[in-house]
């Protein structure tokens, strides 16, 4: 049996983001589901589709079309990431494994055809395999070329395999719409030019068409006449990085689990290291004997060195409680991923060390290793109103989020800002001159002017001048969240300053000026 | 004990602070106690932090980091610890390690040979250290004595601009009682020595006047 070179298996799971999703959030696939970006429909779920939701369609018109519709943002990381089991199972049945794109893989079909013992055998084994990795409904396209292949595999029915003997390639192609080799805006031009099909476009002299489109347009044209030059280009697999541990008897104290994996730790760096990488970003999960699973991703300023994973799988577990103290459950299962890794040429240091940076970081991470990860923070400047809202503290290491106190926020502060600023808002008592709560009624009014103020439950002192309410109403349609509150500034005999609010519950220092 | 003291370096400082300081700067090495004003501690941490240092605070959880950006501390070279509890001694002396300027609130008494011994640390490493509370043996102590708020009046009005007080006491050839008026802040965030009044003036003594056009290259620019 001789085949072909160009002979190519396409497998392509449909809606595969809408199914990553699903996987992940634990939603059902049979519901209208769509996935937006940029406020247009990317992906769609089947019974989404049969309301009339198509991808490219506006947000507002689909939620029009199927009034059900459930809406998510579509996350191009998720889709892979889901997508990494399946690609893996597949390699274990057949090597040389092309990943088009999550949900689409190609692979070349004379290996697996006579491994298996035909084209169909290979197919089936193949949707067996992916099966058994809970992806149902996959289909095959078997074709010459990857292009012709996944348009087999996009044009089966009710059957899950789609075979386009050799050399039927181009004649399957043919009737397919010319939008599905070039950009859309030459294929508008085609279809103003009369030439509609992949048969028509292909009957074009190839001279001509790379004339007026140039080396894509030729591209394009090979492809649509099925003369694909592309071949499977198979990946080579990661190197496996993650380190997993498991415990048994499982182990209870933070410090047994740290020290047991001093020397996985060690290896999961120098494997790294062998191949020239550094890691800046890892994941660490922990399973626990009564089942329950803890998942969270730390990232380095600079690299991660054996102690520093050590010190994250402490910080993970510690929640709360010191090294010393047991844990609520047991751990069974620890397992380490990479998610970032850098070559070392990037973080190579200098030849009279790193300077005076990598002092801080050294000195800083050593503050952390005591207290704990979020005891030494940096901070930022955030938006709101609220001065509490507008501190961003983030642990040293972690990134900071993006800036918002750019914008104007009405209501805020003017320029000068207290100094001290509570996290917790002390109570305190404004009086007025009979010796009764100064209150704010609905529409702003004060019922007396403030003479008397005293801390917690301090000996009042006279107030020597006030300005207020100045009122911040933040989310008024929430009713949750709704929050609405007058500022008061005052100063008070020993001449310090303060910022009062008062709320439904009553008064509170907000901030010193000190 | 004298000599290193006289013979360690100057850090840059804030020009208003030159005449509230003894000596003019803060010196590296020495331990300031300052009291009753985290907003004069800004002062203190800002003219470091705008030469380029880093600057830690810790045990202080309401430090106004809103306030510590507008007057003048670099917030990418800020580190806080708000809550150091117990072991606040080992963290002032792990930071004090690798960052120039260490503001710290004690969470709790600490002795004088603990202190001497932080000490012989700092001064080995250059470290200036800022309390904001008690230190036995520390090199001086500033305090506001009085503080007077301009631009809010009864009912009308918001905190635009003050003028304190600020008393500094030290050791050695600072043993004498020093009093200085500053503007802490002034109208436009600035920090400034304010304008003495008559009267004032006589009553204590005022160091030599500050550089001018150094405040107002630091204010335009």
């Amino acid at each position: 049996m001789t085949t072909d070179l160009g002979r190519t298996i396409v497998l392509w799971c449909p809606d595969w983001p809408v199914f990553a999703v699903c996987r992940e959030t634990g939603l059902d696939p049979t519901a209208p589901i769509a996935l937006t970006e940029a406020g247009l429909v990317f992906a769609c779920s089947a019974a989404a589709r049969r309301d009339g939701v198509a991808r490219g369609l506006k947000l507002r018109e689909a939620q029009y079309r199927s009034p059900a519709l459930t809406v998510l943002e579509y996350d191009a990381d998720l889709d892979a990431r889901v997508f990494e089991p399946v690609v893996r199972a597949v390699e274990a049945a057949v090597p040389g494994v092309q990943l088009v794109r999550p949900g689409t893989l190609a692979m070349r079909a004379r290996g697996p055809a006579r491994y298996y013992g035909g084209e169909d055998a290979a197919a089936s084994a193949l949707l067996a395999t992916v099966a058994e990795h809970g992806v149902p409904g996959a289909r095959i396209g078997i074709a010459d070329g990857p292009f012709a292949a996944e348009q087999a595999a996009r044009a089966t029915g009710e059957a899950p395999i789609g075979v386009v003997p050799p050399g039927a390639s181009a004649a399957f192609i043919a009737p397919l719409p010319v939008a599905l080799v070039v950009d859309p805006r030459t294929a508008i031009l085609l279809n103003r030019l009369g030439v509609r099909t992949l048969g028509e476009f292909a009957a074009l002299p190839a001279a001509d068409v790379r004339r007026r489109f140039g080396a894509a347009g030729a591209f394009a044209h090979d492809r649509a006449a099925g003369r694909e030059q592309a071949r499977v280009i198979a990946r080579t697999p990661p190197p496996e990085f993650e380190a997993e541990q498991h415990f048994e008897p499982p182990l209870d104290r933070i410090d047994q689990l740290a020290f047991a994996f001093r020397v996985g730790a060690e290896e999961f760096i120098d494997r790294m290291r062998a191949v020239r990488l550094v890691c800046t970003g890892l994941r660490i999960e922990l399973d626990d004997e009564r089942g329950g699973h803890s998942s969270r991703s730390w990232l380095h300023p600079r690299w991660f060195t054996p102690a520093d994973v050590i010190d994250r799988i402490r910080w993970q577990l510690q929640g709360a409680g010191s090294a010393d103290t047991g844990l609520a459950s047991p751990i069974v299962r620890l397992r380490v991923i990479p998610e970032r890794v850098d070559s070392t040429g990037n973080h190579e240091e200098g030849l009279w060390g790193g300077g005076p940076d990598e002092r801080v970081h050294h000195g800083l991470t050593r503050v952390q290793s005591m207290l704990g990860h979020e005891a030494v923070v940096t901070a930022a400047i955030g938006g709101g109103r609220m001065l509490a809202d507008r501190q961003v503290l983030v642990p040293w290491g972690d990134r900071p989020p993006e800036r918002t106190s750019d914008a104007p926020w009405p209501g805020s502060l003017p320029a000068l800002a207290p100094a001290s600023v509570f996290r917790e808002r002390l109570p305190i008592a404004l009086l007025d001159e009979r010796g009764a709560v100064v209150a704010v009624d609905d529409r702003g009014a004060i019922s007396a002017s403030p003479e008397r103020f005293a801390v917690g439950g301090g000996e009042a002192a006279p107030v020597r001048a006030w300005a207020g309410p100045w009122p911040v109403v933040e989310r008024w349609w929430d009713a949750e969240q709704a929050k609405r509150v007058h500022r008061f500034q005052i100063v008070d005999d020993d001449g310090c300053a303060w910022l009062l609010v008062r709320d439904l519950e009553g008064w509170w220092a907000e901030a010193r000026y000190d | 004990m004298q000599a290193t003291r006289l013979d360690s370096k100057a850090v840059p400082t804030h020009p208003a602070l030159t005449q509230v300081l003894p000596g003019g700067t803060l010196r590296e090495g020495t331990v300031v106690q300052v009291e009753g004003s985290t907003t004069l501690l800004m002062a203190l941490l800002a003219g470091p932090s705008a030469s380029g240092r880093w600057v830690a605070v810790a045990g202080m959880p309401e430090f106004g980091v809103e306030a510590a950006a507008r007057f003048g501390i670099d917030l990418d070279r800020l580190v806080l610890v708000p809550d150091p509890g117990r072991q606040w001694l080992t963290v002032v002396a792990a930071l004090a390690d690798v960052i120039p300027v260490v503001a710290v609130r004690p969470a709790g008494r600490i002795s004088p040979a603990e202190s001497s011994r932080v000490q012989a640390r700092l001064r080995q490493r250059g470290t200036t250290l800022l309390v904001a509370g008690e230190w036995p043996g520390s090199d001086a102590r500033l305090g506001v004595e009085t503080s007077e708020w301009q631009g809010l009046e009864r009912g009308h009005g918001h905190l635009a601009e003050r003028e304190v007080v600020v008393s500094v006491a030290g050791r050695g050839e600072f043993v004498r009682r020093t009093r200085s008026r500053l503007r802490l802040p002034g109208r436009h965030l600035e920090f400034a020595p304010a304008a003495p009044t008559p009267g004032f003036a006589e009553s204590i003594r005022l160091a030599e006047p500050i550089h001018l056009d150094d405040i107002e290259r630091r204010a335009t620019g």
